[in-house]
C-alpha cells in the first residue's frame, strides 16, 4: 500500500490536485512533459467573464 | 502502470533538461548565444525562442531546458563525425573561431577538407526535401576564409615522454599526429616524398586547393609540437624495427595509396604513356609536367578529371576522357565534370582503350571500342560489355590512364605480423585499427585503399586514441564500438519551410583559367555564409556548439549536464490522477478556411498570444502579415467542434463561445482606433455563470456584432492579404464582407498520444476520446484508483477544470485517508534572537544576477554607495544572491558579523523574499527583519540603454530600503488551533456529497437539511443526459449518508445564528424550534436553488401546460397524456435571458432535448417542436441535440422580441411563432407545451449575513475567484457546492461538492493555523467605531466590538487577515494600521526618495 499520488499533467487542473493533496500532506509526484508547468492557461492573455490576466 | 488501486507501480521516462536545475538561475545568457532558433509554443510560433530557453517568462520551474534529440543526420553521415550543424550555426552567426573550434575538435584541416571533401553529409542533409542540401562543405571553407585556423587555441593535455613515429604525411598521417599531440604525445612524421601532405599535395591540384591553405594547416600541426621529416621513405633506411627500437613506442602507418593500376593493354609501355596519379605528381610538385597535345585520360573518376583540367591549364589543344559507362554511373563528382567539361574537355561515354597505337615507340593513337550497359555487377552499377566490332581508332599522343591506385607495399611486405588483404591493402582490427603487429597501427588509403580524405582523418583520430591507450595500457576497445541507431528522431520539417535555393559559388571565369592553376573557386563573402547557414533546418535542436556552457556563469550547463541521458523512473503511488489536458484543433487540415496559406487567418490560440502583453508583439494589436493594426476582425465559431463532416469531432468545445466575446471584448479595448468586432456563431453558448451578461454587455455596450450565419468560404485579397468571406445569413441570403484579420475559434480535442496512453494506462476511452465517467462518479476513470479531471474528461472551461482538479484530489485521497501527514517534514530552525534592545546592525547584499544587472548597473558602485548609509555595517556583492551558496554565506555573515537586519538588492520579493527570509529564519533571525529592493526589474531592465542613470536609481533605491531596514521589527506568528469538524448546510445531492467527502476521510460532519428527507432538487428528476437513474442513485447516497457512523444529520433544521472565524466556528442549529449549538472549523454551503413557477404561456391556467419537473412527474407515474399526445411543444428560456432574470440557466436545453427524445421514444409519431433562442447542450450533450433532429424533432428558434404566443382557442391550445428562415408566422395546436422554466436561487441572505458572504446580482453565492478559486468564499474556511453557486448538472455539482471537501479538508487536516505577522491591527485609543474599515475589509476579518468604555470599536480577527491594508486607507483616524507597513516605515522611505 503506497501513500503517494502520481499527478499527470502540469496544466491548472494537475496543478489544483496537487496542491489540495500537497497541503493534506501527501506526498504528490506531478509530471508534465514540458520542462514548466502551467499548461494552457499560461499562454491565456484574459480570462472570461472577469478579464483577469490568466498568467 | 501496473498493480492496482493502494499499490501502483508507474514507470516514468523522463527527458533531461540538459542543464541542472538547482544551479540555473534563469538569468538567460545561455539563451542570448544560442544560434539555433526555433517556433516559439508558447507564442504559437508566431515568432521564435532558442533551442536552449524558457518556456515564458514567469515559468515553473524557472530554470532554462535544452530542447535536444538525435544527432543530425549530417553529423551522421561524417565519416568523421564533424558536429555539422555545430559550426554551420556558428558560421551562420559570423563566429568563425566558435566554428573552427568545433570543427577542429575532430579535423585539423578546416580549410583543405572545406575545399576538397566530397561531402556525404550534404547527401544526408534534410534540407534536399525542402530544396537544396546545405552547402555545408563551401560553409566550413568560409570558417577557414574568414578565421587563421593556426591563431585557434588549441588545448593539449601536459605533454608526456613517450613519442611516436607516423609514417606518411597524408590526411591520416597528419590526424593522427595532430590528435596524438592534443593527448600530449608527439610525433614524428616521416614523409617519403620532398613536400608533406601526401595525396592533398601530390593528387589534388592547386586549382582545387591552393598550396598556402595546406601549409597554413600543416603548420598549425607543427606549431603543436609535431615534426616532419621529407625525404625520409621507409624502406632499408628506416624500418619498423629500427623506429620501435629506437625512440618511437608506437609506429602508425598512413602510407596512402599512390600507385596507378594499369590498363592491361597492348602499347601501354610506350612513350607518352602515364599514369595520373604520376602526371599530378608532377604537376603539384613541380608546377608543371609534359603534356600532349592531344590527351586521352582513360576514368571517371575524379583522378581523370583532375588530370584533365591540368591538362587542358598545361596548354594541351585537346583532352578527352573515355569512360567505359555512362555519365549516370561516373564517380566524380557533378561539379568537377561540369567544371571540366566548361574548360574545354571532352567526355566519351560506353568506349574502353583496346590498344595503344604506336610509331618508333611513341604513341599516335588509341584503339577504342564501343561498350553497351549490361546486367548490374557487384557495385550495383551496370556492367560495361563491349560491342562487338565497334572498334574505332583515335589519334592522341599523350594517354594518361587514371582507373584507380592501390597501395605502394614495397616497404611493408617483409615486415613480420603485419597482413594484407587481396587488394593490397593493411589488415587491421577494424575499431582500434591495431595491425597484427603489437603497437603497429594503420590507416588511411593503405588500410582502405582509395578513399575520402575526410575517411583518413577520421581513422588517424581513432588511431590517435588506441595509440594513447596502448601506452598506458589501457584496454583498446573499450566502449569504442559504434552506436547504431536504427530511427533517429528529428525535428520535423516546418509545413510553412519556404524554398531558399542554395547559394551560388563565385567561380573565376575561364578565360582566368587557361595557363594557371589560381583557385577556381573563390568562396562565399560573409552575407552569402550567413544566408546559406540559416538554410540550415537544424534538425537535432541543440546544435551542440556549447556557446552556453562558456557563457553559463552558474556553472548550471555544462559538457556534463549537455550528456544527460533520458532517465527511467519508477513509483509507487497509491493513486494516480490524469490531468493531462487537451489541444487546440489544428484547421491547417481544412482547405476551408485558408489558415495555413493565409498568414491573417490565426487560431484563438494564436489571437490569445497576439493579445498578451508578454506575446509576440507585447501586447501591441496588429496583423502578422505586416504589423497592421486591424480595423475589422471576425471570429469564426465552432473550428473543429459540432462538425461531423469534416473533422469528426461532433462535440461542442464548450470555451469557444466565451473565449471568443471575450477576445473581441479585450481586442476593441486594446485597439487604439474604432475596431470591428464580428462573430458568427450557429448558438451563442453563453451558459455559465455571469456569462449572460458579458455576451450581452458585448453586444449592447461594447458594440461586438453577433451574426447568426453559416460561412459558405474564405478567400484571401492577394494585394492587401485582406480576407473576404461569404456567408449565408439565416435567412439564406448571401454576404460577402472583406476583414483584416480572421480569428478560426478552434474547439478542444483529445492529442494522439493521450490517446496510447490511456490505452497503456487500461483508462477506457468514449467515441470523442475523452476518458469515460459517470454521472455520479465524475472524476472517477474505468481503472479503479486512477482518477480524471479537466478538458481530457470533456471540453470544459478553467472553473470547472479547476473544481474537478479538487474533486480528484478527495477521492485520490479517500483511499489514502490514513496517509495524511504522515509524510509532512517540518523544518525546525534555531531559536529567534531578540534583536530589541540592538542598535540596526544592517547587512545588505547586491546582486549582479549574472549579467542581467551586473552588466547595466555598476554593481561595485552600489556597493560602496551602500557602506555609506548609516546602520550598514556590512555590504557584499553576489554573482547570484539566490545560488544556494550565497544562502549559505549570508547566514555566515548574518551570525559573524552580527547581523540584525538583511537588505538584498536584486530582483523582484514576489519570487524571491521568502527564500532570503528562510535563510534569515536559518541563521536565527525573525523573518521580517528583511527588506528589498528590487534593481533588476526597476533599474537594469527598464533603464538598460542609460547606465549611468540605471546605478543612480539603484542607489536611490538601496538607500531607501536601507532607511526602512532602520525601522522594522520582528514580528511574532502565532497560531490558532483549528477543530476539525464541518458543517454542511444542505441535504441535497451536492450537500450529501461534500458530508461523504469529509467523513469519508474520518472528519466529523453536521448535515443540515430544511426538509424532512434527504435528495433535494433531485427527487424530482428521473434521468441524467448521459442515462443514469437518478432516482435509484440519490437512494443509494442517501442510505450511505444516513449510515455514515461520522455524518451527524440535521432534518427539517436550519441554521439561526454563526459566530467563528476560520477554524474555529460556532454555529446555532434551529431544528424544530430547539436549537443546538455545535463547533467545527469550516463550512459547506450546499443549498441549493429551485424550479421558478412561470407566470406566462397559460401556465397554471392549463393542465396541459408543464415545466420540466412537471413533465418528470407525469412521466414518471405513467401520465397517459404523455404517450398519447399527438404534438409537444417545448418552449426554452422561460423566465431566464430575461430582462429580469438575466443569466442563462444552464440545464434546460439538455433537459429538454433528453424529454423530447423520452417522448419520442414513448411514440414515434409525435411530433414534438422545440422553440429556442440559442441551443446550449455543451460539450458531449451536442450528441443528444443531433440526435433529436435526426429522430425528427423539430427546432424554431425565436428571439425576445418576438416571443411565441400560446392562446387558448375553445378548447385547443395554440401556439405561434415566427419561423426566422421561413420568415412567417408558424401556428402549431399541440396537446402538451412543456415550458423550460428558469432556475432560481433561494433566499439566501439571511445566510449570507451570518457568515458574511457575498452574494451576486441574480441571488448565487459568490465565490472568492471565478476561475482558479470556484468553490470557496472570500471567506476563510467556508466553502460552496452544487445550485447555490449556479444552476448546474448533477454531475457538476457532484464534482464541485467533492472539490469542496477537498479544499474544506485542507483546513481541517491542520491542527493549527499559523497567523501570519504582517496583519492589520486598532489602537482602540483612536478608534470612533464608525465601521468603515469593516466595510472595506474584502476578507470579513474586521467586526466591531463593544468597546470597554461604552460604544464600539473595531477589532481585527487576525487569522482572517491578508495584510491588504485596505482598512489603514479607509481609517479616517489612523487608528487602524499594518504591522510592518505602518505608517513612519513608508514615510521614511518617501524621505529616503527625496534626499
Amino acid at each position: 500500500m503506497s501513500k503517494d499520488v502520481l499527478v499527470i499533467g502540469g496544466g491548472i487542473a494537475g496543478i489544483q490536485a496537487s496542491l489540495d493533496l500537497a497541503e493534506m500532506g501527501i506526498h504528490v509526484y506531478l509530471v508534465e512533459s514540458l520542462p514548466s508547468i502551467g499548461g494552457k492557461m499560461a499562454q491565456l492573455d484574459k480570462t472570461f467573464p472577469t478579464n483577469d490576466c490568466a498568467i | 502502470m501496473d498493480g492496482a488501486e493502494g499499490n501502483f507501480q508507474v514507470t516514468i521516462r523522463k527527458t533531461p533538461r540538459y542543464i541542472d536545475e538547482a544551479k540555473c538561475t534563469a538569468c538567460g545568457d545561455c539563451a542570448a548565444v544560442c544560434p539555433v532558433s526555433l517556433a516559439s509554443e508558447y507564442d504559437q510560433g508566431l515568432i521564435d525562442r532558442k533551442a536552449t530557453f524558457k518556456k515564458y517568462a514567469q515559468a515553473i520551474p524557472g530554470a532554462f531546458a535544452i530542447q535536444k534529440t538525435d544527432k543530425a543526420p549530417c553529423r551522421l553521415a561524417c565519416p568523421a563525425g564533424l558536429n555539422v550543424q555545430g559550426y554551420v550555426q556558428m558560421v551562420k552567426q559570423g563566429k568563425y573561431e566558435a566554428a573552427l573550434n568545433i570543427i577542429m575538435e575532430d579535423l585539423p584541416l578546416p580549410g583543405v577538407l572545406g575545399r576538397i571533401c566530397p561531402h556525404g553529409c550534404e547527401d544526408a542533409c534534410r534540407r534536399s526535401e525542402v530544396d537544396e542540401p546545405v552547402a555545408i562543405r563551401d560553409l566550413k571553407r568560409l570558417a577557414a576564409d574568414q578565421f587563421d585556423p593556426r591563431d585557434v587555441k588549441i588545448e593539449c593535455l601536459p605533454r608526456r615522454d613517450e613519442k611516436v613515429a607516423v609514417i606518411g604525411s597524408g590526411p591520416a598521417g597528419l590526424s593522427a599526429a595532430y590528435h596524438l599531440a592534443r593527448k600530449g604525445i608527439l610525433s614524428t612524421i616521416f614523409e617519403a616524398l620532398p613536400e608533406p601532405g601526401g595525396m592533398l599535395r601530390v593528387g589534388i591540384p592547386a586549382h582545387r586547393l591552393p598550396r598556402e591553405v595546406l601549409e597554413r594547416e600543416i603548420e598549425l600541426i607543427r606549431n603543436l609540437g609535431v615534426e616532419i621529416k621529407t625525404h625520409t621513405p621507409l624502406g632499408p633506411d628506416m624500418s619498423i624495427d629500427d623506429l620501435l627500437n629506437g625512440s618511437y613506442r608506437a609506429v602508425y602507418l598512413a602510407l596512402g595509396a599512390h600507385r596507378g593500376i594499369e590498363l592491361g593493354i597492348p602499347g601501354e609501355k610506350a612513350q607518352g604513356v602515364r599514369q595520373g596519379v604520376d602526371f599530378l605528381r608532377e604537376v603539384n610538385l613541380r608546377g608543371t609536367a609534359e603534356v600532349g597535345r592531344r590527351v586521352a585520360i582513360i576514368g571517371g573518376g575524379n583522378v581523370a578529371i583532375d588530370v584533365s583540367r591540368c591538362a587542358v591549364r598545361l596548354g594541351a589543344q585537346e583532352v578527352m576522357i573515355l569512360y567505359r559507362r555512362t555519365r549516370a554511373e561516373m564517380p566524380a563528382w557533378e561539379e568537377e565534370i561540369q567544371a571540366a567539361e566548361a574548360e574545354g574537355v571532352a567526355i566519351t561515354y560506353l568506349c574502353a582503350p583496346q590498344e595503344v597505337l604506336t610509331a618508333d615507340g611513341r604513341t599516335t593513337g588509341l584503339r577504342c571500342i564501343r561498350m553497351e550497359l549490361g546486367e548490374p555487377d557487384s557495385s550495383g552499377r551496370r556492367r560495361p560489355v563491349p560491342i562487338p566490332g565497334s572498334e574505332y581508332d583515335i589519334e592522341i599522343d599523350q594517354l594518361i590512364p587514371a582507373i584507380g591506385q592501390t597501395p605502394d607495399l614495397s616497404a611493408l611486405e617483409d615486415v613480420p605480423d603485419l597482413g594484407f588483404s587481396k587488394w593490397g591493402t593493411a589488415e587491421v582490427d577494424p575499431v582500434t585499427y591495431e595491425t597484427g603487429r603489437k603497437g603497429v597501427f594503420a590507416g588511411g588509403d593503405l588500410q582502405t585503399g582509395p578513399w575520402v580524405a575526410i575517411g583518413a582523418i577520421a581513422a588517424g583520430r581513432e588511431a590517435a586514441e588506441s595509440i594513447a591507450r596502448y601506452l598506458d595500457g589501457r584496454d583498446m576497445a573499450e566502449g569504442r564500438a559504434p552506436l547504431a541507431n536504427e530511427n533517429p528522431s528529428y525535428r520535423p520539417i516546418p509545413t510553412d519551410m519556404a524554398a531558399r535555393s542554395r547559394a551560388r559559388m563565385p567561380e573565376l571565369p575561364f578565360a582566368a583559367r587557361k595557363g594557371n592553376f589560381k583557385e577556381v573557386e573563390l568562396g562565399y563573402d560573409e552575407a552569402g555564409g550567413t544566408e546559406e547557414a540559416g538554410r540550415c533546418l537544424n534538425c537535432g535542436y541543440c546544435c551542440e556548439c556549447y556557446q552556453c556552457v562558456a557563457a553559463c556563469k552558474a556553472g548550471a550547463v555544462t559538457l556534463e549536464t549537455h550528456a544527460q541521458r533520458p532517465e527511467t523512473l519508477s513509483f509507487n503511488v497509491g493513486s494516480v490522477i490524469l490531468a493531462p489536458g487537451f489541444q487546440a484543433f489544428d484547421p491547417g487540415r481544412f482547405d476551408t478556411y485558408p489558415y495555413a496559406a493565409a498568414p491573417n487567418v490565426v487560431t484563438s490560440m494564436e489571437f490569445e498570444r497576439i493579445l498578451s502583453a508578454t506575446g509576440p508583439y507585447q501586447g501591441h494589436l496588429q496583423r502578422p502579415s505586416d504589423g497592421r493594426e486591424p480595423r475589422k476582425i471576425a471570429w469564426l465559431q465552432c473550428v473543429g467542434s459540432r462538425d461531423i463532416n469534416r473533422c469528426d469531432h461532433a462535440y461542442c468545445s464548450s470555451v469557444c463561445c466565451m473565449y471568443a466575446i471575450k477576445e473581441a471584448v479585450i481586442a476593441k479595448e486594446h485597439s487604439a482606433h474604432e475596431l470591428e468586432a464580428a462573430i458568427f456563431f450557429m448558438d451563442m453558448r453563453t451558459y455559465g455563470k455571469d456569462f449572460e451578461k458579458y455576451y450581452e454587455r458585448a453586444r449592447d455596450e461594447q458594440g461586438v456584432r453577433f451574426i447568426r450565419s453559416r460561412i459558405h468560404s474564405i478567400s484571401e485579397d492577394p494585394g492587401t492579404q485582406d480576407l473576404i468571406l461569404q456567408y449565408a445569413d439565416e435567412g439564406g441570403r448571401i454576404h460577402i464582407e472583406t476583414f483584416d484579420l480572421v480569428v478560426l475559434a478552434v474547439g478542444l480535442e483529445t492529442p494522439r498520444q493521450l490517446v496510447d496512453m490511456a490505452q497503456r494506462l487500461g483508462v477506457e476511452l468514449d467515441a470523442d476520446n475523452f476518458v469515460e465517467t459517470g454521472a455520479f462518479s465524475p472524476v472517477e476513470t474505468s481503472r479503479k484508483g486512477v482518477y480524471v479531471c479537466g478538458a481530457f474528461q470533456e471540453p470544459k472551461d478553467i472553473p470547472y477544470s479547476v473544481m474537478e482538479a479538487s474533486a480528484a484530489a478527495c477521492d485520490a485521497k479517500a483511499v489514502l485517508s490514513s496517509a495524511r501527514g504522515t509524510l509532512v517534514r517540518e523544518r525546525t530552525y534555531p531559536a529567534e534572537r531578540d534583536v530589541s534592545s540592538e542598535e540596526p546592525r544592517i547587512g545588505v547584499f547586491v546582486c549582479n544576477c549574472g549579467t542581467n544587472i551586473g552588466g547595466i548597473v555598476d554593481v561595485p558602485a552600489v556597493a560602496a554607495y551602500a557602506r555609506t548609509l548609516p546602520g550598514v555595517s556590512y555590504v557584499e556583492e553576489n554573482l547570484f544572491t539566490c545560488s544556494q551558496d550565497t544562502q549559505d554565506k549570508m547566514k555566515e555573515a548574518i551570525q559573524r558579523e552580527g547581523l540584525n537586519r538583511v537588505v538584498v538588492a536584486a530582483c523582484t520579493p514576489r519570487t524571491h523574499e521568502a527564500l532570503f527570509q528562510e535563510t534569515l529564519k536559518d541563521a536565527g533571525l525573525n523573518k521580517y527583519l528583511f527588506e528589498m529592493s528590487n534593481i533588476r526589474n526597476q533599474c537594469s531592465w527598464v533603464h538598460s540603454r542609460e547606465r549611468d542613470e540605471a546605478t543612480e536609481k539603484s542607489k536611490d533605491l538601496v538607500r531607501m530600503a536601507v532607511a526602512r531596514a532602520q525601522l522594522i521589527q520582528p514580528l511574532p506568528q502565532p497560531t490558532v488551533p483549528v477543530d476539525s469538524r464541518a458543517l454542511v448546510i444542505g441535504g441535497g445531492v451536492a450537500g450529501m456529497t461534500a458530508a461523504l467527502g469529509l467523513a469519508d476521510q474520518g472528519f466529523h460532519v453536521f448535515l443540515v437539511e430544511q426538509a424532512n428527507e434527504l435528495g433535494g432538487n433531485a427527487l424530482g428528476l428521473s434521468r441524467t443526459w448521459r442515462g443514469d437513474d437518478i432516482a435509484e442513485k440519490v437512494k443509494e447516497m442517501t442510505n450511505r449518508v444516513e449510515a455514515h457512523p461520522d455524518i451527524e444529520i440535521f432534518k427539517e433544521s436550519v441554521v439561526t445564528g454563526a459566530s467563528g472565524f476560520v477554524g474555529n466556528f460556532e454555529t446555532v442549529i434551529s431544528q424544530n424550534g430547539s436549537d443546538v449549538s455545535v463547533r467545527h472549523g469550516a463550512v459547506i454551503v450546499a443549498t441549493g436553488a429551485e424550479e421558478s413557477t412561470p407566470s406566462e404561456y397559460l401556465y397554471g391556467k392549463d393542465k396541459r401546460v408543464l415545466t420540466h419537473h412537471d413533465l418528470d412527474a407525469a412521466m414518471k407515474a405513467g401520465d397517459p397524456r404523455m404517450a398519447g399526445a399527438k404534438i409537444a411543444v417545448f418552449i426554452q428560456c422561460v423566465g431566464s435571458r430575461e430582462p429580469e432574470r438575466p443569466y442563462c440557466s444552464k440545464v434546460c436545453c439538455t433537459h429538454t432535448v433528453t424529454s423530447a427524445l423520452e417522448l419520442k421514444a414513448l411514440n414515434p409519431e409525435m411530433d414534438v417542436v422545440v422553440l429556442y433562442r440559442d441551443i446550449r447542450t455543451y460539450g458531449q450533450r451536442e450528441g443528444l441535440y443531433r440526435e433529436a433532429r435526426r429522430q425528427g424533432v423539430v427546432f424554431i428558434r425565436y428571439s425576445l422580441d418576438q416571443k411565441p404566443v400560446v392562446e387558448r382557442e375553445g378548447d385547443a391550445i395554440s401556439v405561434t411563432v415566427r419561423d426566422p428562415i421561413l420568415g412567417r408566422e408558424i401556428l402549431i395546436q399541440p396537446d402538451l407545451v412543456i415550458l423550460a422554466s428558469a432556475i432560481m436561487p433561494r433566499d439566501n441572505t439571511a445566510l449570507a449575513q451570518m457568515f458574511k458572504l457575498s452574494l451576486n446580482e441574480d441571488g448565487f453565492f459568490m465565490e472568492a475567484h471565478a476561475k482558479l478559486r470556484p468553490v470557496e468564499f472570500a471567506t476563510d474556511g467556508i466553502f460552496m457546492a452544487g445550485m447555490a453557486h449556479y444552476p448546474k448538472p448533477i454531475e457538476e455539482s457532484i464534482a464541485q461538492a467533492k472539490a469542496a471537501a477537498s479544499r474544506a479538508s485542507v483546513v481541517l487536516s491542520k491542527e493549527e493555523l499559523t497567523v501570519e505577522g504582517a496583519v492589520s491591527h486598532v489602537n482602540e485609543y483612536y478608534c470612533l467605531g464608525c465601521g468603515l474599515c469593516v466595510e472595506a475589509c474584502p476578507f470579513a476579518a474586521i467586526s466591531l466590538v463593544d468597546a470597554a468604555g461604552g460604544g464600539k470599536v473595531s477589532r481585527v480577527q487576525e487569522a482572517l487577515c491578508k495584510g491588504c491594508g485596505a482598512c489603514s486607507v479607509a481609517c479616517p483616524t489612523g487608528a487602524a494600521s499594518i504591522f510592518h507597513y505602518d505608517d513612519g516605515e513608508v514615510l521614511t522611505m518617501v524621505e529616503a526618495a527625496l534626499d
